[in-house]
């Protein structure tokens, strides 16, 4: 297995490095998450990229989880945080309990989409970001390409923010762009607690489109103080579920 | 009597008085001599605070006015009627009382600013005849004595004046009367000759032939700023404000006005922001001169570089927030942080993006929604009194049945603010639907009291 993997791998690399160029090997960012990480290439989210999100169900229009999905890997980049948005309606207090710091987030409140792209792409190429997120309704692919090269030549991380108008315009989720990776954050009911009450809430992540690797989903646990994503207690060690078969099966 | 405020007009005291009348109406009142050179020089003054907070073209309009080319300008302040108004009430602040227009002639503002009551007046800039139609010839800076005899002629307006046959007027009153009209009228251009400060940095570039071409001016765009660079580098001073001012053959003046956050002597980073701007400018004829001036200028020191025993530091992105804000306007940059307040809509502030960190965010215990609604929308809900949430509710025409629930959070009104929210109470709740959804609600009143609000249902926000 392994003898015949290491050619693969020769020549996986080969094309990596025709594909990047001089620019040698990309960073990532890890989720810290095995369930994701090996599911990427480079095991983790690639920086120097465009990446896109967008809401499942109601989430396309009103884009919270894609939005808090985000916010929690923009988090855990370092350096400032730049929000390009056209409508204003997110709420900081939502992004500080991810983990981003009031102090590291600077919003662009654009008049329009065009300028979105305009100040992302600008944002991109100056290098000195940590992050850039634009939240966008149409994402062109010659746009995408333009964002997807500046975040390539200055390693900064691009998430774009698909949000649209009406639920009927998010079928523009399925048109081709320049991005690496394509997410869709669906909110689930969250964790049953004990006594009642909102548990801490879990969201259905699909990897719809994954550049040099596979498309997963899964069922995760939304981003917490440091914006990370845990795997739900009752998936991770199969506690409940474990018992549960035995039992149905002797009855 | 040479000027009247509205105290003095209560007393019934006019300009044009003779004191001893004045007098007569006013037993205490104190006689001083009119000063006019001191008046001018105030005045010249204000012209050069104008200059370096408004725009790059100021001239005083004695006696007791300013002219303001504004065009291009007004975006930073967030549009035309925004800065009539900061400007004004920034008067009112310095104990200057002036009422402000805006037209597209120079006539035609002063004609407005005179004779309009209003504080600040907006005209159309392709209209300013026809705002200033009705108002009296006077307001044209006309002699005493073309006012007196348009009077014997029984034409008291302009539009009056507008209507009649220039030939004959031209004829009885001079080439001055249809000049100023023409001027006013905007059919003949009124060059603005600006005050400059003495002590402003400022290098100059005249051609022999004038230029036009985007290429060209964006050549000497760049040598003018490595000539300013050189300036201000002599002085150990940056930019924080540029004008770039191009004079054209046919006498106009067009101009170019960036800021910066922090002070600058970068030569390619100002370069950089001045020619994102050149599109806007229009050579017509050519350009015979070009002046770069650095009204705002401040001391730009050194600072340590960090080494390589601590983490690196954080790189400087004021250069970004320069090219944005100069843009699209510098109201569309901005930091969010905490405000002192509990009511959700007023617990953010924004801050300037290059103002010192704060150190600090909001209180994570709460539950707080990623998208807060502009406004809170009425939904029909469901629910037991005092304390339970709802157990199913109405929100944009469409049902949900409330799995979950988490509440109440109960943020009280504050009546400092405001005397309605004296007894207010919203109670809030978090929600969540058989599909997963969550939504932030309120209910008005603790469902004991009715003067702590009438027990309706609001959604203010979305959870992730």
């Amino acid at each position: 297995m392994s003898l015949a993997r290491r050619p693969v791998d020769a020549l996986r690399a080969e094309i990596a490095r025709i594909e990047t160029g001089a620019r040698g090997a990309r960073a990532v960012l890890p989720f810290d998450l095995a369930e994701l990480d090996t599911r990427l290439p480079g095991g983790g989210l690639a920086l120097g990229a465009l990446h896109e999100v967008a809401g499942g169900g109601n989430g396309a229009v009103d884009g919270a989880a894609s939005a808090l999905f985000a916010a929690g890997i923009a988090a855990r980049t370092r350096g400032k945080v730049l929000w390009c948005v056209t409508r204003t309606d997110l709420f900081a207090p939502s992004l500080h309990q991810v983990g981003l710091s009031p102090d590291r987030v600077i919003y662009f409140e654009a008049g329009d989409e065009k300028a979105v792209l305009a100040a992302c792409e600008e944002g991109l190429r100056h290098g000195g970001f940590g992050a850039v997120v634009g939240e966008v309704a149409r994402l062109p692919m010659t746009a995408s390409r333009r964002l997807q090269l500046c975040a390539e030549a200055t390693g900064t991380l691009g998430i774009a923010v698909r949000r649209w108008r009406r639920q009927s315009e998010a079928a523009d989720f399925g048109q081709p762009t320049a991005a690496v990776t394509r997410w869709r954050v669906t909110a689930l009911p969250s964790t049953p607690l004990p006594a009642a009450g909102v548990g801490r809430p879990r969201w259905f992540i699909e990897l719809i489109r994954c550049k040099a690797g596979e498309c997963a989903e899964l069922e995760l646990e939304a981003c917490d103080e440091t914006g990370r994503l845990a795997l739900p207690a009752d998936l991770a060690d199969r506690s409940l579920a474990a018992q549960a078969w035995p039992s149905r099966a002797a009855s | 009597m040479l000027a009247a405020d509205a105290a003095a007009l209560a007393l019934h005291i006019y300009p044009g008085l003779p004191a001893a009348e004045a007098r007569a109406h006013c037993a205490e009142l104190i006689v001083d001599h009119a000063d006019p050179s001191g008046d001018i020089e105030h005045l010249d003054r204000l012209a050069l605070w104008a200059l370096a907070r408004y725009a790059p073209i100021v001239a005083v309009d004695p006696p007791d006015g300013l002219v303001l080319d504004v065009t291009g300008a007004t975006h930073r302040h967030g549009g035309d009627a925004a800065l009539l108004a900061d400007m004004v009430e920034r008067l009112r602040a310095k104990g200057v009382t002036a009422r402000a227009a805006m037209s597209g002639t120079w006539g035609s503002a002063h004609a407005l600013a005179r004779y309009v009551a209003n504080p600040t007046t907006l005209a159309p800039s392709d209209h300013s005849g026809r705002a200033i139609a009705h108002l009296p010839v006077r307001a044209l800076r006309l002699s005493e004595a073309t006012v007196l005899g348009l009077g014997k002629l029984g034409l008291d307006l302009i539009g009056e004046l507008e209507g009649q046959p220039r030939a004959p007027l031209a004829l009885r009153f001079g080439p001055e009367l249809t000049r100023k009209l023409d001027h006013a009228y905007g059919r003949t251009a009124e060059p603005i000759i600006p005050v400059e400060a003495p002590e402003l940095i400022q290098v100059r570039r005249a051609f022999g032939e004038p230029i036009g071409a985007p290429e060209t001016l964006a050549r000497y765009t760049g040598k003018l700023v490595d000539a300013l660079c050189e300036a201000l580098e002599a002085k150990g001073l940056g930019a924080r404000q540029l004008d770039l001012r191009f004079h054209r053959v046919d006498n106009r003046i067009e101009v170019i006005r960036v800021g910066t956050a922090k002070p600058v002597r970068d030569a390619r980073r100002l370069t950089r922001l001045l020619c994102d701007k050149l599109e806007t400018i229009d050579p017509g004829f050519g350009v015979e001169t070009m002046v770069l001036a650095a009204p705002i200028a401040e001391p730009l020191v050194a600072n340590a570089f960090a080494n390589a025993l601590v983490d690196p530091p954080e790189p400087d992105v004021t250069d970004l927030i320069d090219t944005l804000s100069n843009r699209s306007g510098a109201h569309r940059l901005y930091r969010l942080a905490p405000a002192q307040s509990d009511v959700p809509e007023r617990s953010v502030r924004k801050l300037a993006p290059t103002s010192p960190e704060i150190g600090e965010g909001w209180p994570t215990r709460w539950p707080r929604p990623t998208r807060l609604l502009a406004h809170p929308e009425a939904i029909a809900a469901v629910a037991l009194l005092p304390d339970q949430p709802p157990v199913s509710f109405t929100w944009r025409g469409v049902r949900r049945r409330v799995k979950r629930a988490d509440g109440p959070e109960r943020i009280f009104g504050e009546w400092w603010r405001r005397d309605g929210e004296i007894d207010a109470v919203r109670d809030y709740f978090q929600l969540e639907d058989d599909a997963g959804e969550r939504f932030w609600v309120f209910r008005r009143g603790d469902g004991e009291q009715a003067t702590t609000g009438d027990l309706s249902w609001w959604m203010h926000g979305l959870f992730a």
